[in-house]
């Protein structure tokens, strides 16, 4: 018997890593009058689902597939999140 | 006549270029569709430039994943030779063939322009033929091509003389990271191009096969490709190591 479970993977730029984007994005601000916002960093949210006999197995595919796919881990770091 | 594959993928855009590019280098140049899992016996293996698969996700991590590069990465462990321009500079950094990868542009925009690179040796597969101390013109046109690797691994490679161009000016002067005339993508410690440990695989983001004829506006690319061929010439006749790359090429296809 298998279940479907739903996940999201959060990748974003490592800590250290330039973020062009985050910083285009953190230059706008005072486009807006937004004060006091800093340290954007800008990734992607890839949403999934995966069918599995418990939760936990659903975990292993979802993390091999982050590290080995949707993120370069030289460069991204990665979350996952059950949804 | 020497054999060189030029990998071809949905979203190439480079790969036509190339294969004239290896044509006037002196080779006789084919073309390796991406769902292949055979190198049909080629001397050496040129991964070339544009979009593969849509560069959805980050460019080059899907094409990573296509028969054919496994094939690419088998050949590649057996010391065959491999070089991959631009996206095909990319795939292999995907792939973990050489070191580092590719982030956004500094300024984050797509850049086609002409650069100048400095090689840092001559003494390699890639770079036999090019004229020691002589800055090559040649285009670049990318979207990621800034050079990135942790600082210990950069010490590394220069330490092992993995670097194997570098972005400088016309007159051929070295320049620091920030300097977004001579480096426009920025490129850690301006690298334009590298090569593994082994030295049988190397990637740059310029495009030689751009700058392979007088009529394009330089030809100083040419010397890279003509390297390139000469090298697997060499190979093929004498290499062990490439022979037994083809064989297990052909017996992954049946």
């Amino acid at each position: 018997m298998t279940s479907e479970f739903r996940f999201a993977v959060n990748v974003t730029p490592k800590a250290g890593i330039l973020d062009p984007q985050g910083r285009a994005v953190e230059g706008s601000l005072g486009h807006l009058g937004i004060e006091g916002v800093s340290a954007i960093r800008v990734g992607r949210r890839i949403e999934l689902t995966v069918a599995a006999a418990d939760e936990a197995a659903a975990r292993v595919t979802v993390d091999r597939l982050a590290t080995e796919l949707l993120s370069n881990p030289l460069i991204e770091s990665f979350e996952v999140e059950r949804r | 006549m020497t054999r060189i594959g030029v990998v071809v993928f949905p979203g190439s855009n480079c790969d036509r270029d190339t294969l004239a590019g290896v044509e006037l280098a002196g080779g006789e140049a084919v073309a390796l569709w991406h769902e292949q899992a055979s190198l049909e016996g080629v001397s050496a293996v040129i991964l070339p430039g544009g979009f593969a698969y849509g560069d959805y996700l980050r460019a080059g991590v899907i094409a990573r994943f296509s028969p054919i590069m496994r094939a690419v990465s088998a050949f590649a462990a057996d010391g065959g030779l491999v070089l991959g321009i631009c996206n095909g500079f990319q795939v292999i950094a995907e792939a973990g063939l050489v070191p580092g990868a590719l982030l956004r542009n500094r300024g984050l925009r797509f850049l086609g322009r002409d650069v100048h690179i400095a090689t840092d040796r001559v003494d390699t597969p890639f770079t036999s033929m090019v004229e020691a101390g002589r800055p090559l013109r040649m285009p670049i046109a990318h979207g990621e091509g800034c050079y990135f690797a942790d600082p210990a691994t950069l010490d590394e490679l220069e330490r092992d003389g993995q670097v194997l161009f570098r972005y400088v000016t016309s007159a051929g002067a070295t320049v620091a990271d920030g300097d977004a005339a001579a480096n426009p993508n920025g490129s850690l410690r301006a690298i334009a191009g590298v090569l593994n440990a082994a030295g049988n695989v190397a990637g740059l983001m310029p495009h030689p096969e751009r700058a392979s004829e007088r009529v394009l506006g330089s030809d100083d690319g040419l010397a890279i490709l003509r390297s390139f061929v000469d090298a697997a010439s060499r190979a093929s006749q004498s290499g062990p190591a490439t022979d037994a790359a083809a064989l297990a090429g052909a017996g992954a296809a049946s």
